[in-house]
């Protein structure tokens, strides 16, 4: 089994987000950069996929040089290859559209990127890579087994989940579920100097127009002061959330 | 110059910080207040290499380099002081000594194990009469022919309790002073070894410091680390770079305390605005910038010159000069900026206040230190060659 | 030329984003001065559009589950009779399933997370929410069609009274591979997604065994229940009921945090809720900086109290 986990490289989910160049550009200063959480549980179920069915696993990141840390990373945690495409990440179906030429030149049976990255939730790349390829995809993936050539995976949905079958190959938007918090991987020593030696294809994009184009940023507007209400008081947290907030 | 660190280095620090707040952090005051060594927690430490981490692939170990030790052991003791001494004594103290003088035989047998973190390695060389003072061994190693007869108590011993493997300082022939000593390794399991009970200590309360009792211990003459009477230098030569594991244990101390104050210090808030934004605040956070800095500085280049097989002795008396004292004053300061919460477990910088005072007497106190420094300094080395 | 919606149904019957999405809806085509036209399927009340300003409903018959493949493209093909140019989705799970699909199908620029009405239509310029609710970005639609992804409650559901047109759609035979095994629908509770009101518990509620304080309070307030990300990691409650970052996001009406200390990822989830109360007995939990309303106090004290307090609130309103 061939695997292709989507990387993206985010801003730690601790980090201030400010904006520079006429509130154009994120402000990068400071920022630590990390494996975006919902490809990091795809990439351990593949690592899992690894260890259990000898599947190979690919990594892949659409972005400029500062990403191969990130890439490096996946690497030690167990990755087989690594692939950059170098351009700036701008928009999700430019990503898709540079992932997918990388998936026609490879035959993977399993498809991972996280349901969304953190900084941008745009929640689009898994489904559009499914649709560029024709591959099935399942979004919101909280499990998934695979037998041969037939998967087995949960979706959680509103309000709960479904159980589908699906024949490979197959894309998968993953989430926390898939695995939990305490199964993702610190790196090991041994796995950080090997690293060192895995391949780090860089490709060069394609020629594409973009479709939505980043115009501007702003911050919302601050918040006030927060009301405190004596506990003893409830009744005046009932009215104020009658009368002045109206939401009951 | 240039102040950079590789790839590699950056992501052994991100794995030791990710280590270190997703497993070490949760429990740390409990651990800290009962006095529980963090078994789980060091087993998982030997699944990620860090406890054979300079050790070479050959026996187990990652094959890294002293810089990467120091950079984990920093990140490490910005959260658990406790569990950065059990590392660095096990590596420094032990595995390394082993690596550098142990035969083939010596090496499967313990240094393996030890460096996949199967087993726990402790350094016996403290006596309750004798601290760092390595020619004053009352602990004596007798040679019966085929194998020494040791009696002795060993004290204020590292990883004591938990330590598989321990490397004994003892003297052979008194006659030839340090000329007569021996380095020994035995293991915990063999008859007339005793363990003494936990020391109730100031701070690092989660690591596990005893003292151990031999009584008519037999030990193999093939169980003796490098030739007859070399057991004092290499006592001098183990203490050389393991104070490069202090330093920057006593760094981490610093920086987490450090950390910890400029997060509360944009948090609190007095008379209308953020304690940062009090000068008298804001000088304080300046101060401890400052110094942490220069510490590490010193902890980094001490690490380099050792991978640079360089001689680091100088380099490394200075780190852990610097650095201890930096945690000591700095831990009070950040107690300080705490105000009423640093005074109480629930904020960590009183735990770091009481762990970073042992920095300053462990490994050399700072005293035995500035003795070392002195004499290079009049020597005629007046700084450190670049 | 058409604004066209996916009004989404459960069980034959619309769902109250169908009718936000609609109110939406009709303020883009009432801009663009053309017609709003809602796709459902196996939707029976579709005649409810038009009190939204749908003017013209296309229902499609589906066989079998929910399949995105299948839905994006009855979606496509319904949008494109339509002579669409801007298509309009929800963001229920669903509908975020199907969205990228349905973008590649009507090579549409696709914008999700949209908090607002387009701030202009010509360049086509939305406001979105990034950063989970930290930041908005201002994105540009270049082509020709555009699809937007609503995000809930940014809107809100403004009647216009029209008369919808409703008339079936023969969208073409489409197969899939994919085969739903099971569904596992959790029916009594209301879903996070869909609640108007979210009662969370953090770790100042000590233990799983407390939980019926959280599961009174809500079920008083018909709310949903949620929990913070230390509680569902040990396994106090299930993973679904992780609200933030990596967790579920929550745009309610209100969100009721109960012992919660609110950690900067649990802020960014629940930012998008429109009022915020919070509980907890610590003074300093950084969520008192998030809340529009606090008590500090002890949750096994004021929950109890809350409870019998908005029971007599409702009674005095009912």
């Amino acid at each position: 089994m061939k695997i292709l986990v989507c990387i993206s490289h985010v801003p730690d989910t601790t980090s201030k987000i400010n904006f520079v160049e006429g509130d154009t550009q994120f402000d990068t200063q400071g920022v630590q950069y990390i494996i975006n959480p919902n490809d990091e549980f795809g990439l351990t179920r593949a690592m899992w996929f690894k260890e259990k069915n000898g599947a190979s696993v690919d990594v892949i990141n659409v972005g400029g040089p500062e990403t191969e840390a990130t890439l490096r990373k996946a690497l030690a945690i167990g990755a087989d290859n690594a692939i950059r495409v170098n351009t700036p990440a701008k928009e999700a179906i430019q990503v898709a559209k540079e992932i997918v030429s990388v998936i026609q030149q490879n035959q993977y049976d399993l498809i991972i990127a996280g349901r969304e990255s953190i900084d941008y939730n745009g929640g689009m790349v898994p489904g559009m890579i499914a649709a560029l390829t024709g591959m099935n995809y399942l979004n919101n993936c909280i499990g998934l087994e695979i037998d041969a050539n037939l998967a087995t995976a949960i979706r959680e949905m509103d309000g709960g989940k479904e159980t589908v079958t699906a024949p490979l190959p197959l894309v998968i938007g993953a989430q926390k579920g898939l695995v939990e918090e305490s199964d993702l991987r610190i790196p090991n020593m041994r796995g950080i100097m090997m690293a060192r030696k895995k391949p780090l294809t860089v490709m060069e994009p394609q020629e594409m127009s973009e479709q939505v184009t980043s115009v501007s940023f702003e911050k919302p507007a601050p918040k006030g002061d927060v009301k405190l209400i004596d506990p003893e008081n409830i009744d005046e947290l009932i009215a104020l959330l009658h009368n002045e907030a109206k939401v009951i | 110059m240039e102040f950079k660190l590789s790839e590699e280095h950056l992501a052994v620090r991100e794995a030791a910080k990710d280590f270190a707040e997703t497993r070490l952090l949760e429990g740390v005051i409990e651990r800290d207040n009962n006095r529980v060594h963090p078994t789980e927690q060091v087993k998982e430490m030997g699944a990620l290499g860090f406890m054979g981490i300079m050790t070479s692939p050959q026996y187990g170990g990652s094959g890294m380099d002293t810089l990467s030790y120091a950079l984990a052991i920093e990140e490490i003791a910005k959260i658990d002081a406790s569990a950065a001494v059990i590392m660095s004594a096990h590596n420094s103290l032990c595995l390394w000594a082993i690596e550098a003088y142990g035969t083939e035989e010596q090496k499967h047998k313990y240094l393996s194990p030890l460096a996949k973190g199967l087993a726990l390695g402790c350094f016996c060389l403290s006596e309750p009469e004798a601290g760092s003072d390595a020619t004053m061994q009352r602990t004596t190693a007798i040679d019966k022919g085929d194998h020494y007869l040791l009696n002795g108590v060993k004290n204020w011993i590292t990883n004591g309790g938990q330590s598989e493997y321990q490397l004994v300082i003892a003297q052979t022939d008194p006659e030839k002073k340090h000329r007569g000593i021996n380095a020994l390794i035995i293991e915990k399991n063999w008859q007339g070894v005793t363990i003494g009970p936990k020391e109730d200590k100031l701070g690092i309360r989660s690591s596990d410091t005893h003292a151990i009792n031999y009584t008519d211990v037999k030990v193999p003459k093939a169980n003796r680390l490098g030739a007859d009477g070399f057991g004092f230098k290499l006592a001098m030569q183990i203490l050389e770079g393991g104070r490069i594991g202090i330093a920057a244990q006593a760094l981490g101390i610093a920086a987490g305390a450090y950390e910890r104050s400029v997060a509360y210090a944009q948090e609190r808030k007095a008379f209308g605005k953020p304690i940062a934004e009090h000068q008298a605040i804001a000088f304080k956070l300046a101060d401890m910038a400052v110094d942490i800095e220069a510490a590490r500085m010193l902890v980094y280049r001490a690490a380099f010159l050792k991978d640079q097989k360089q001689d680091y002795g100088y380099a490394s008396a200075m780190a852990k000069l610097k650095a201890s004292e930096v945690a000591m004053k700095h831990t009070i300061e950040a107690v300080q900026i705490h105000g009423g919460n640093g005074y109480v477990k629930e904020y960590h910088v009183e735990r770091m206040m009481r762990d970073a005072k042992i920095t300053q007497i462990y490994e050399g106190t700072s005293e035995i230190h500035k003795i070392i420094l002195a004499r290079n300094i009049l020597k005629g080395e007046l700084a450190l060659p670049l | 030329m058409s604004v066209v919606i996916y009004a989404e149904s459960e069980k034959g019957q619309l769902k109250k984003i169908a009718l936000e999405l609609a109110s939406y809806g009709k303020a883009i085509a009432a801009e663009l001065q053309t017609e709003l036209v809602a796709v459902t399927i196996n939707c029976e009340n579709n005649e409810s559009l038009g009190e939204y300003g749908v003017d013209k409903v296309l229902t499609v018959e589906h066989q079998g589950a929910f399949n995105a493949q299948q839905y994006a493209t009855i979606i496509a093909e319904a949008a494109r009779s339509q002579s669409v140019a801007v298509a309009v989705v929800s963001s229920s799970a669903d509908s975020r399933f199907l969205a990228p699909l349905l973008a590649i199908q009507l090579e549409a620029g696709y914008v999700s997370n949209v908090v607002a009405t387009p701030i202009s239509t010509s360049p086509f310029q939305v406001k979105r929410s990034v950063f989970t609710n930290k930041a908005f970005n201002i994105s540009e639609i270049n082509t020709e069609v555009k699809l937007i992804g609503l995000s809930k409650n940014a809107f809100g559901l403004h009647p216009h009274p029209t008369t919808a047109t409703v008339s079936s759609f023969e969208a073409s035979s489409n197969t899939s591979t994919m085969e739903v095994q099971s569904v596992d629908q959790a029916s009594d509770s209301v879903t996070i997604a869909d609640a108007e009101i979210v009662v969370s518990g953090g770790r100042g509620l000590k233990g799983p065994e407390n939980w019926h304080l959280i599961e009174n309070l809500a079920s008083t307030l018909g709310a949903a229940t949620a929990c913070s990300k230390p509680v569902s990691d040990m396994g106090w409650r299930p993973h679904s009921e992780h609200v933030g970052q990596t967790g579920k996001p929550v745009a309610s009406n209100l969100y009721i945090a109960i012992g919660v200390s609110g950690a900067i990822q649990h802020l960014a989830g629940i930012n998008a809720s429109k009022v915020k109360v919070v509980i907890n007995s610590d003074p300093e939990a950084p969520f008192f900086k998030a809340a529009d309303y606090g008590i500090v106090g002890d949750a096994f004290e004021v929950v109890p109290k809350m409870i019998e307090k908005f029971k007599a609130f409702q009674a005095e309103n009912a």
